[in-house]
């Protein structure tokens, strides 16, 4: 693996104009405005930050994983990557990374993929996807059609040049971030992973946190 | 096994269709670098389709093949790959899109070209979708049948040429479904070719699953797929 620089934000704390705690296996769905920039914090260590990005001007253009990672040629996200939406469309950029390690194709726990990937006792347990949609569900103009293949955040899911994949310890730490400046009205919809039955949150869910601060020159209200 | 139907996809083609639970499709590629790209979901209720994360980490590939199952968004095998000559079919890079196709290949238009100007797997996909009532929010992630494509350790994703020409794969489907097929070149491929490989298309009735069929016993999360498949269709059958 290629050595990994870490890029910090010359953002300050005290000067974020949003500021939220997402507690483990809760959902967040927010809206940014071009030139806002969002920084993700995962404050306890190893925690999955799921999370997917729509065009709040055209909610039906959701995310795409595929043309965000064939345009870079790179499957892991960090500094300088470009995440685009289906349509083609720039939604945010990548400003800062003190992790190095963001997955692209892991996508989201549901209730079902547990039984697949458990055992069918598993069906009740608190999953990402649930969220996305008690999410979703609060604004008419989302439908199921719109969950994507979405970003985990701090999330390690190596692939090997064999093709095999597997979810492996993070290599993420307490307090190591990510930071994406909005490059158009986007909305945000972030699941803080449940999920108890794999390493990807070093089986203990923990607290991320989510905080905003302003463009430049614009006083925009969130 | 006799074929019901047999069609030619021309490169540069597309086609969508209803296929029943219980069929086998035969993909045969005539050239090398074939590609085509699939999108798959639920007949009946189109809002449930192909999961490309949920069936690669359940089956802890980054690849499909023999044995390999394709899953839905609510756990259920949708199909199985019973069948390959190829050995590696890409989940991952997407479709070549019309911006992308212009700038590989030179651009072409129908005014200029009639009916040779080179089709993107963007706009294909968008017209069989619509089609169907769907739009391109039901884009996801295809399947690239008969492309390779390999991650290095840092994540770097390389085209990898095989063999294609006179092989082929079978999928079996274990649901109604509606299929989504666009013959144009995978998205990572380099060359500034267009791919001349048309793929030949054989549907035919797929013998009973078992118990033992080596696309359920493959791990013990495929098995679960299916029995989850089993038990929705259970429920769905009516009384006799």
């Amino acid at each position: 693996m290629s050595t990994f620089h870490p890029v910090d934000s010359p953002l300050l704390t005290e000067q974020a104009m949003y500021e939220q705690v997402i507690p483990a296996g809760d959902g967040w769905l927010h809206d940014l405005l071009p030139g806002q920039v969002l920084r993700i914090v995962d404050m306890e260590g190893n925690q999955a930050v799921d999370t997917l990005f729509y065009s709040t001007e055209d909610p039906t253009d959701h995310y795409s994983a595929v043309r965000t990672i064939n345009r870079q040629g790179n499957l892991y996200l960090t500094t300088g990557s470009t995440l685009l939406a289906e349509s083609g469309r720039a939604l945010m950029r990548i400003t800062a990374d003190t992790c190095g390690r963001h997955d692209t194709i892991g996508g989201a726990c549901s209730a079902q993929s547990n039984t697949v990937r458990y055992a069918h006792d598993k069906l009740p347990m608190h999953n990402c996807r649930d969220t996305f949609m008690l999410m979703l569900s609060q604004r008419d103009e989302f439908t199921k059609r719109d969950l994507a293949p979405n970003v985990n955040f701090f999330m390690n899911v190596p692939v090997t040049p064999e093709g095999e994949l597997t979810f492996a310890d993070g290599l993420s730490a307490p307090g190591r971030y990510v930071e994406l400046l909005a490059l158009a009205p986007v909305t945000v919809l972030i699941s803080n992973c449940p999920q108890l039955n794999n390493p990807c949150n070093a089986y203990n869910p923990t607290p991320a946190k989510v905080l905003i601060w302003n463009a430049e020159g614009v006083n925009a209200h969130v | 096994m006799t074929a019901l139907f047999t069609m030619t996809m021309q490169p540069g083609s597309k086609w969508s269709a209803h296929v029943g639970r219980g069929k086998a499709i035969t993909l045969t590629a005539t050239g090398d670098r074939a590609n085509l790209s699939a999108l798959f979901f639920h007949a009946q209720d189109p809002a449930e389709r192909y999961n490309m994360p949920d069936t690669l980490k359940a089956q802890h590939t980054a690849f499909l093949t023999t044995g390999n199952i394709l899953m839905t968004d609510q756990g259920k095998a949708l199909a199985s790959i019973t069948e390959d000559t190829v050995g590696w079919h890409d989940p991952l890079s997407g479709y070549t899109t019309r911006q992308a196709t212009d700038e590989r290949y030179g651009k072409t238009t129908y005014q200029d070209q009639r009916n040779d100007w080179l089709r993107s797997g963007e706009e294909n996909f968008k017209v069989e979708l619509f089609r169907h009532n769907l739009s391109p929010r039901d884009i996801g992630v295809p399947v690239n049948f008969f492309s390779k494509v390999v991650c290095e350790l840092d994540g770097t994703m390389k085209y990898m040429l095989q063999e294609t020409a006179a092989r082929s794969v079978t999928i079996r489907t274990e649901m109604d479904i509606l299929l989504v097929l666009s013959n144009t070149p995978h998205p990572l491929d380099p060359s500034g070719q267009y791919p001349d490989a048309s793929i030949v298309v054989s549907v035919a009735d797929a013998e009973p699953v078992s118990e033992m069929d080596p696309c359920v016993v493959h791990c013990e999360e495929n098995r679960r797929a299916f029995e989850n498949t089993w038990n929705a269709y259970a429920l769905l059958k009516g009384a006799n």
